[in-house]
């Protein structure tokens, strides 16, 4: 906090540093009958609209979500409107070097690349986007109750977190393939297996945090019931640091969707994604390189756009995170 | 103090006792037994391996017995190479990994420290942006990409260094790198970000006005206090380091821990699978312990809790 405090005031002092002098002409008295003061001149800007201004106002912000809007409509269209379908192959032209005919080439069965690369960066976008959200939200109930309640119930939750996050993801993430056999939706599923433990344990010290706060016990004086308190008066205050942790966890379950489908537990041929895509290019990289590097730096620019686009939206939204 | 340690002494030990037990049922409760992947054997020869391993035994008698090696540190045999003991295998392994993985660390920490520092000092220069685009390049390139890319340039263009295999320190060298890669990047980012927050603490403003050269300044009093955030994550990361990165084993064909343990999980190799999780699991706890120890030494407000 005084760290903030701080940074605040430096920057008070900096504006003042740069402002023409002031001499005493400039002030005239207001007439008698204006000096209203109990009206508002200025119309009130909330969190929200002024989170919207600062991203609005941030270059960097708005080339990568221009760059995430570019991805996103491509995986939409592309895979439409395409030459080719991706999972045809045609074995005359296997690894074809992106050509015009071609526009990323061919794999060594013959499928066009083109087509597979956007059909996977369905696949990546969509695991990667419920893979954030789907343990965000098992996390904010176990953690709100946890943290909400305390005591035993408390204790009880976050040991089984603390045993939880010992095991391995591997071996949840192969329980839940084995069961549910590869696809996207198992992916999510194990996904959220593993992550709701982490943003449990977050959303738990932010309620702590909150509970105790005035506006939180006058409401509790006022009858509310826990799931008023919980999701009415404390969700909202810290719902803007969870829009930015949600945004962080894209990249990541991302990533998570790749490295899975890069280890062969994740996403199998015919269907496709950016993680699958490498896995088969990393086997034969060194003859066709274009096969693993066009997937590889698509997800590279891809995480790279989201995790910018996340720290100007952080910086939006807590302004007491700034740097 | 004494009383602290004890009290985090026994959670860690319960905590291991835990890991080992929910690991064993939902080890078992995965469809197939570690048999039936070899279509070559009958279902007499099945049974009988079965029986051999003590798989037919009641699941509540094969976790006494489990549990009771498990005191005397005995993690049994692997289910699929016969004759080998999972002591044996981590014996083996594990060192590679660990060597790979220390290696790797202690080319991260001063790296990761220095870049920070630098970008911090030079704050909106040249230097400083370059640092910042490293480290956002570090955490934005997946690890397989890095790995080839590696590969391909150093390995396969320049023919400097070898393309895989453990056998000299020539091989270890990209392996290395990749891993220490991120891991420099995200050290910059925090250490960068850590040295200017405290940058107008009233500390710094007083060890300046007593009239300290730079270098003291920097040196005892905003380095030192920006490090001390980054322990308990440090922790963790040579944890994580020394357990091995079945991506890097795999593209560099390293046979290390990371490698056996996602083999030992497609292959339902049951004990295999549980002994390096344990393995993994005691690891984790006692880095935890020994944090939260040093934490305690360090500031005294943790102890009264």
């Amino acid at each position: 906090m005084s760290v903030a405090e701080e940074r605040m005031s430096g920057t008070e002092k900096g504006a003042g540093k740069g402002m023409s002098p002031v001499s005493a002409e400039d002030f005239v008295p207001v007439p008698e009958g204006e000096r209203d003061t109990d009206v508002i001149v200025r119309p009130s800007v909330s969190y929200w609209r002024d989170a919207l201004r600062r991203i609005t106002h941030d270059k960097v912000a708005m080339v990568s979500l221009g760059f995430i809007a570019v991805i996103v409509l491509l995986a939409v269209f592309a895979p439409v409107f395409g030459r080719y379908n991706y999972e045809t192959n045609n074995l005359m032209a296997t690894n074809v070097k992106p050509c015009g005919e071609h526009w990323f080439g061919t794999d060594t069965l013959g499928r066009d690349l083109w087509a597979r690369v956007w059909v996977g960066a369905r696949v990546s976008l969509v695991v990667g986007l419920f893979g954030a959200i789907v343990p965000q939200v098992i996390g904010i109930v176990v953690g709100g109750i946890a943290g909400y309640f305390g005591g035993w119930v408390d204790m009880v939750i976050m040991r089984i977190i603390d045993v939880g996050v010992c095991i391995p993801e591997l071996i949840y993430i192969t329980l839940i393939m084995l069961y549910l056999g590869s696809g996207p939706l198992p992916l999510v599923l194990a996904m959220a297996m593993v992550g709701w433990m982490g943003s449990a344990r977050m959303i738990r010290g932010r309620i702590m945090q909150f509970k105790s706060r005035e506006f939180v016990l006058a409401s509790k004086t006022l009858g509310g019931s826990p799931f008023h308190l919980i999701f009415r008066s404390i969700f909202p205050n810290i719902l803007g640091q969870q829009v930015v942790s949600l945004t962080a966890a894209i990249p990541g379950a991302i990533f998570m969707e790749a490295y899975l489908s890069f280890i062969g537990l994740g996403i199998q041929s015919p269907l496709t994604s950016w993680g699958q895509l490498s896995q088969v290019g990393a086997s034969n990289y060194r003859l066709h390189p274009y096969q693993l590097f066009i997937p590889g730096i698509l997800i590279s620019l891809t995480i790279l756009a989201l995790y910018l686009f996340g720290n100007s939206l952080r910086d939006a939204l807590d302004p007491h995170l700034r740097d | 103090m004494r009383k602290y340690i004890v009290r985090r002494l026994i959670i860690s030990v319960i905590t291991v006792w835990l890991i080992a037990t929910s690991c064993f049922f939902l080890l078992r409760t995965l469809p197939g037994n570690p048999f039936q992947t070899t279509s070559l054997l009958s279902a007499e020869m099945v049974d009988r391996m079965m029986h051999y391993y003590g798989l037919d035994r009641p699941l509540w008698d094969q976790y006494v017995t489990y549990m009771q090696n498990l005191l005397r540190g005995n993690f049994g045999y692997s289910l699929k190479y016969a004759g080998q003991s999972v002591n044996g295998i981590i014996a083996s392994t594990f060192p590679i990994s660990a060597q790979l993985g220390l290696q790797a660390y202690f080319l991260s920490i001063p790296l990761g420290f220095l870049f920070g520092i630098v970008a911090a000092r030079c704050r909106g220069k040249a230097v400083d942006y370059g640092l910042v685009g490293f480290s956002v390049l570090g955490v934005s390139v997946p690890v397989f990409i890095l790995a080839a890319m590696l590969q391909y340039v150093f390995a396969i263009r320049l023919k400097w260094l070898p393309v895989a295999q453990w056998k000299s320190f020539q091989h270890t060298i990209l392996p290395t790198v990749t891993l220490a890669f991120s891991s420099i990047a995200g050290r910059t980012r925090s250490m960068r970000t850590f040295m200017l927050e405290i940058v107008n603490e009233d500390y710094i403003k007083t060890a300046k006005a007593k009239g300290l050269s730079k270098y003291r300044v920097v040196w005892s009093h905003q380095i030192r206090n920006a490090v001390i955030p980054m322990i308990p994550t440090m922790g963790m990361e040579i944890v994580g380091m020394l357990m091995g990165s079945f991506v890097v084993e795999q593209i560099f064909a390293i046979p290390g821990i990371g490698n056996q343990f996602v083999t030992s999980i497609q292959n339902l190799d049951y004990t295999m699978t549980l002994g390096l999780t344990v393995f993994f699991g005691v690891f984790v706890v006692a880095a935890n312990f020994i944090v939260d120890i040093v934490y305690g030494i360090v500031d005294p407000r943790i102890r009264v809790r």
